[in-house]
């Protein structure tokens, strides 16, 4: 029976309470309601209150909860119900747990779960994509699976990481991603990239949601005979910049694609990374295709506008293929 | 008042003393720039950290501010490296990457303190989770200024703490001023401790700075707090005697009047508990807090500078 993204974090996180008695959950409404989005439902029947515990509205005290407890050998995952409430715990993540290993050679072996990303009508404060927040603090990891494979296996590996890592869901992957995933346990590495599609004209490199715009815009280009490589990046903090180097010298031609917002976006950095690494394989401009300059907007029409999709994705394609 | 044996006001005042000059040290030396960080002396305040820390066990933990030398020494933190911190070299306690503000002293359970105003709070009462777990009875006594009360994670941390039954005692150092700002400017009452015990948490207001009360009053509440009763508040009052930042006084500025220093400066704890002790006894304890505090200058002061090759080593595990 297939596996949904959702039920592969939830499977990932219930593994490692059972694998490890120091894991514990902490977030506001996990316990009894199971979460915002029923990612622990179950659990504190499982697990008791003690390991499964139940936070005020607090983001910035949940997180530095998590902080101290990680600090005395724990290895805490706190919930934020939405990432666009991790604004509120900012200074916790951002201060001090990604400086406390350069400041004292303390380990923080705490996951922040941040369910992020537009395309369910959330408006402004439930839709954001704020991974570059963090992206740009050293002593963070940034993870943002696209499968249910990979949510399974790096959700089990930022449990075991003795970093701080934020682990972005994305929301409208929760129920419409399912596969089948493998019986015995598995784990996904941190810190690298993963080939999604082969192909040899150019290379879609992206990450989260925008993995699945990418492979169906490629779906349709193969039918023009354009052969489109995909790159799913899956941890943005280390960057895997061998996979992504490696595809450019295969295909020579780069879209960078993301549902973040535009300025200082991912794609900002692999192009630069590109460039300082490989700009002689290049056989034409970088492109990228992301979300515009604003604010995630509520109505559905103006949402749709928003987000990149398969048909933005294939128009940039068809142009960088021509040049 | 409980007496006290001489043994005990002896070990006060050494911690006492041994805070005190090191600061005027710190002080003395810093025009010469051999030390580096930005410092926030607690020369006036160390009564505070004393008598808590008096009170505390060895495996107790303690949560400093930034303004953190006094509780780092009062806990037992090592004099050696918190001046080699200051001089910012390889042998500080963080390695010359944190300076005054991040000392710790993790084989004395002295938590890393941390610069913004009122961060260390929520990640204290993570070790009390942590503690409470562990169920020996061990505490974590987190320190405060009035500044920090005014950050909004100050109220989700009493909240979550008491909810919680923490395990952690909170001791406010109010020295009236958050920077230069007096409370007037910035409380919309006084009243903390009526504020603090509407989150269930027994509060507690010391306006004398008086160690051996402080002492005291933490004892007692510890007690409670490792009986399983949750969380206890002090409101120490004190007065920081000098400048926010930096080694000089700053009557000057136009923010305050020596005035208000008098009153502080007659009930020093350093100098009346002092002059209650047996002038030879006293005298052993100046001479040797002196010898301790020459021979971590000298250490710090001929200490290696940390290797440019480690200026990206620790930022993560491996």
């Amino acid at each position: 029976m297939p596996t949904t993204y959702l039920e592969a974090i939830r499977e990932g996180l219930w593994e490692e309470m059972e694998r490890d008695p120091d894991v514990f959950l902490i977030g506001e409404d996990i316990g009894v309601y199971g979460g915002a989005f029923k990612v622990t439902a179950g659990f504190i029947e499982h697990f008791g209150a003690r390991r499964v515990v139940d936070t005020p509205i607090s983001e910035s005290g949940i997180v530095g909860a998590a902080i101290g407890a990680g600090l005395m050998g724990l290895r805490p995952v706190a919930e934020m119900q939405f990432a666009d409430f991790i604004s509120c715990g900012f200074d916790q993540i951002v201060n001090f747990a990604a400086k406390c290993r350069y400041r004292w050679n303390a380990a923080v072996p705490m996951v922040v779960r941040a369910p992020s990303g537009g395309g369910i009508h959330g408006g402004p404060f439930h839709s954001q994509n704020p991974e570059m927040w963090f992206v740009k603090t050293p002593g963070l990891k940034v993870i943002c699976p696209a499968t249910a494979y990979d949510a399974k296996g790096l959700i089990k590996s930022a449990v075991r990481d003795n970093d701080p890592v934020i682990f972005f869901e994305h929301k409208a992957l929760y129920r419409r991603i399912k596969e089948d995933l493998p019986a015995e346990e598995f784990t996904v590495p941190i810190g690298k990239a993963r080939v999604a599609r082969q192909g040899r004209d150019l290379s879609i490199i992206t990450y989260g949601a925008m993995v699945w715009v990418a492979l169906e815009a490629a779906e349709t280009l193969a039918a023009e005979g354009i052969e489109v490589e995909v790159i799913d990046l899956r941890t943005l903090l280390p960057l895997d910049r061998d996979t992504v180097c490696e595809s450019v010298k295969k295909t020579a031609k780069v879209l960078l694609l993301h549902e973040d917002t535009r300025t200082a976006g991912m794609a900002g950095e692999l192009a630069i990374t590109i460039t300082e690494t490989v700009f002689e394989h290049l056989d034409a401009p970088i492109v990228r295709v992301t979300a515009p300059d604003t604010p995630v907007p509520f109505s559905p029409p103006l949402e749709e506008a928003f987000l990149p999709n398969a048909a933005k994705v294939i128009e940039k394609a068809r142009w960088l293929h021509r040049y | 008042m409980p007496a006290y044996p001489a043994p005990d006001l002896v070990r006060l005042y050494r911690a006492l003393r041994l805070i005190r000059r090191s600061e005027e040290e710190i002080a003395r030396i810093y025009p010469t720039d051999k030390i580096k960080s930005p410092v926030h002396l607690s020369i006036g305040q160390e009564a505070v950290s004393v008598g808590v820390c008096d009170a505390l066990r060895a495996d107790d933990f303690v949560s400093p501010t930034y303004r953190c030398h006094a509780a780092y020494l009062a806990k037992g933190g090592d004099l050696k490296a918190m001046f080699a911190e200051l001089y910012g070299k390889a042998s500080g306690c963080a390695r010359g990457r944190g300076g005054s503000m991040h000392m710790i002293g993790l084989d004395h359970n002295i938590i890393g303190a941390s610069a913004v105003v009122g961060t260390t709070v929520p990640v204290a009462l993570g070790y009390a989770l942590a503690l409470k777990r562990e169920g020996k009875g061990r505490v974590v006594a987190l320190f405060l200024g009035d500044g920090a009360t005014e950050e909004g994670v100050f109220y989700e941390s009493l909240n979550f703490a008491s909810l919680h039954r923490l395990p952690a005692l909170f001791v406010c150092e109010n020295n009236f001023y958050a920077i230069h700002a007096p409370l007037a400017k910035r409380w919309a009452t006084a009243r903390l401790c009526e504020r603090v015990a509407t989150f269930g948490i027994p509060a507690h207001m010391i306006p004398q700075s008086d160690v051996l009360e402080i002492r005291s009053k933490a004892a007692e509440c510890l007690e409670a707090i490792r009986a399983g009763a949750g969380p206890a508040f002090l409101e120490c009052h004190t007065y920081r005697w000098r400048e926010h930042v930096g080694p000089g006084e700053d009557y000057d500025f136009g923010y305050r009047n020596r005035d208000e220093l008098r009153p502080w400066q007659d009930k020093d704890a350093v100098s009346t508990l002092g002059a209650s002790l047996d002038p030879g006894e006293r005298a052993r304890v100046d001479a040797a807090v002196e010898a301790e505090i020459a021979a971590a200058i000298e250490a710090a002061e001929q200490a290696e500078w940390p290797d440019t090759r480690e200026l990206h080593n620790y930022v993560y595990a491996d």
